[in-house]
């Protein structure tokens, strides 16, 4: 499309216009535009690179039957809300927004665009138009938690963690029960690091974690500083995250969690153009391709390989849930009973840690 | 106090390091301000350095010519400002932070195709001898030369200001530049120095991001540590010296309160993650409040345009 000033303030006047009218922007011809906005800048090797995959992913399945568009970098608050609505009035039809923190901004404007799709990563409130979708990351972590509990030689393990919500308690849970499992020894050292990317923050908490004698270090920050700090230390070990960070192979990264979600978009923009999408709440694990181990390198034996591996095949077959009590609160109250397994609302809100881990989770 | 698995030594040591960066930016920011100019690109500049460093280094495979090619990315882009503010007479406060919003625009741009891979390492300078001293020797002397580079570039700053005339006329321009250039000093042209020192210097903190302490190329590597960098200078009051402290304060809480987590010791994250700014509040009050003493110390014409026909 050809762009000068002139028809670049008139579309946008018009399509504000219109917006407000309710009526629909754009005639059924032009392609479907799909937005999405990113909370870290693409090339941040981790989370949002993997949501750009997606999209990219999405251009070449569709062609030009559809037109993405995305900004990067947008902060979680007040400002996430223009940038959401700046996407709504540049004609975007469906919108992706691709963290928890822009919840509230993406339903604040959903329920000002009623004929805009809105899908909302990891969250949980939903409308007609605003459909929420997330990962089982938990399950990816229990694998890479055994294989952490089996590695360690100093019997402790780091959790380097952005903020605390239920996806990140999860994640320190499901990787904590199963390293324990592993390795009736291990303890495991929290640092909350108050972000998603801030390379050099996350260098100095992989330090820090380090220098007090852990030498496995599972992170759920986006950036690879974490990876460089362990390979200057040598002997420690890092899993990939969101990415599959494979620059740090064969160590300190022996394994990863790798966050695929191309098959969710290709889907969910297969249903905008058919008519048939409809709001929902998705939550795909390791069984849908969702959520993938990225390769387990030589520097893990290869039994304890063996086991990672039949753990994962088991939760994909859906034999296996990684929180199958019995499991205590931390205070040591009962949580699951034997062979109980938690539910996905009690995981959606899950504020507490699990017997054993040290520590308080902040409020 | 039990402070769990926290080894007072190997934190001082880590403070050293994580000091760098805001310290080498802090230092050319402060020369800047001394000169009488305000530069708030100094995020800008940090991340261009970051990566024209990071470039070079790939380049070359020379971390040293690494660090040369960041200082000349961080005083490049400060040309820009220079023009702009000295010449144009533009407003410095807007200039500077659009420097920082073209700055992290422009490194963005110049770093594609350079994500994932991996720096030549840094060699770590253990001074002989002195690295084996108890206790001193891990904390002072087994770093890697870009730190000592930084502390003499702090001793070098506060003798070139206080001890040499240069500095004293450098400090003339910051605090009158009308006065200045009635003695027939050229205020415009020593300002330029000043700046492109400070882009030099920005450019050096930078590098060390991407070269030693991450050490790759990310987008958004710096993360506001130009903002820090800004706020020490004022907590410094202008002062070379009380800058390398206001450093060592940043650098220290921030891995102070990281250690403090992985030793579960209950203190509150957001209580240490204000701490500093609180201190610089405190600071500038007690500046400002006590008596007789020349206020807050900053240079008279700070922020202020010159034209040689007012």
């Amino acid at each position: 499309m050809k762009l000068n000033r002139r028809t670049l303030l008139a579309s946008g006047a018009s399509a504000a216009t219109l917006a407000t009218l309710g009526l629909p922007v754009r005639a059924q011809t032009e392609p479907l535009k799909v937005g999405f906005i990113y909370v870290g800048p693409i090339g941040d090797g981790g989370w949002t690179f993997q949501h750009d995959l997606g999209r990219l992913a999405v251009e070449e399945h569709f062609g030009d039957a559809v037109e993405t568009i995305y900004q990067e970098s947008v902060p979680e608050g007040a400002d996430a809300e223009r940038a959401i609505t700046q996407m709504v009035l540049a004609g975007a039809d469906l919108i992706f927004t691709t963290s928890f923190g822009f919840m509230d901004a993406t339903a604040n404007v959903a329920a000002q665009f009623p004929d805009v799709k809105f899908e909302h990563a990891t969250g949980y409130k939903t409308a007609d138009n605003l459909a929420v979708y997330d990962a089982r990351f938990y399950e990816g972590r229990a694998v890479i938690g055994h294989i952490a509990g089996k590695m360690t030689k100093t019997n402790k393990i780091g959790y380097i963690g952005s903020f605390p919500i239920p996806e990140v308690i999860q994640g320190i849970n499901s990787s904590f029960i199963h390293a324990r499992k592993a390795n009736p020894d291990v303890e495991m050292v929290v640092i909350w690091a108050y972000t998603w990317f801030d390379p050099a923050k996350e260098a100095d908490a992989a330090q820090a974690m380090i220098e007090q004698g852990v030498d496995v270090i599972l992170q759920h920050t986006d950036s690879t500083a974490p990876q460089a700090a362990a390979q200057a230390a040598g002997n420690v070990f890092t899993f990939g995250q969101a990415s599959d960070m494979e620059a740090f192979k064969p160590v300190p990264r022996i394994s990863s969690i790798i966050d695929n979600w191309a098959p969710y978009y290709i889907g969910r923009v297969q249903a905008a153009i058919d008519g048939t999408w409809a709001t929902h709440s998705f939550w795909g694990g390791i069984a849908d391709g969702e959520v993938l181990i990225g390769e387990i390198t030589e520097a893990v034996p290869a039994e304890v390989k063996a086991e990672a591996e039949a753990l994962r095949d088991q939760i994909a077959a859906g034999t296996y849930h990684p929180f199958t009590g019995p499991l205590n609160k931390q205070d040591g109250t009962p949580w699951l009973a034997e062979g109980q397994t938690a539910t996905d609302e009690e995981l959606r809100g899950l504020n507490f840690y699990v017997e054993g881990i040290a520590g308080e989770i902040p409020a | 106090m039990d402070l769990g698995g926290i080894s007072p030594i190997l934190l001082l040591a880590s403070l050293m390091v994580a000091s760098t960066p805001i310290l080498l930016a802090a230092l050319g920011e402060l020369v800047v301000e001394r000169a009488g100019v305000l530069n708030l690109g100094v995020e800008g500049m940090m991340i261009t350095g970051a990566i024209t460093g990071f470039a070079t280094a790939v380049a070359t495979g020379s971390p040293a010519l690494g660090f040369l090619g960041a200082a000349a990315g961080g005083a490049a882009l400060s040309v820009i400002f220079a023009v702009l503010v000295l010449w144009l007479k533009s407003n410095q406060v807007a200039t500077g932070l659009a420097l920082t919003l073209f700055g992290l625009g422009l490194a963005s741009l110049i770093g594609q195709g350079y994500q994932g891979i991996r720096a030549p390492s840094t060699a770590r300078l253990d001074i002989p001898l002195l690295s084996d001293i108890p206790a001193l020797g891990p904390i002072l002397f087994r770093h890697d030369w870009v730190v000592y580079l930084g502390l003499a570039l702090v001793a070098g700053t506060w003798w070139f200001l206080s001890r040499t005339r240069a500095g004293l006329t450098l400090r003339a321009v910051g605090e009158n530049h009308d006065a200045a250039h009635a003695l027939g000093y050229h205020v415009l042209r020593l300002r330029f120095l000043a700046i492109l020192f400070g882009g030099a210097c920005a450019g050096l903190g930078g590098a060390y991001l991407s070269l030693v302490r991450v050490p790759q190329w990310t987008e958004g590597v710096t993360a506001g540590a130009g903002w820090i960098a800004l706020a020490i200078v004022v907590f410094a009051s202008w002062r070379p010296l009380r800058l390398l402290l206001g450093a060592w304060l940043f650098g220290g809480i921030s891995v102070l309160q990281l250690n403090l987590q992985a030793a579960n010791v209950p203190v509150p994250v957001e209580v240490l993650s204000m701490a500093p700014y609180l201190v610089t509040i405190l600071v500038l009050v007690l500046i400002s409040s006590g008596r007789g003493r020349a206020r807050l110390a900053a240079p008279g014409s700070l922020g202020q345009p010159f034209h040689a026909s007012r």
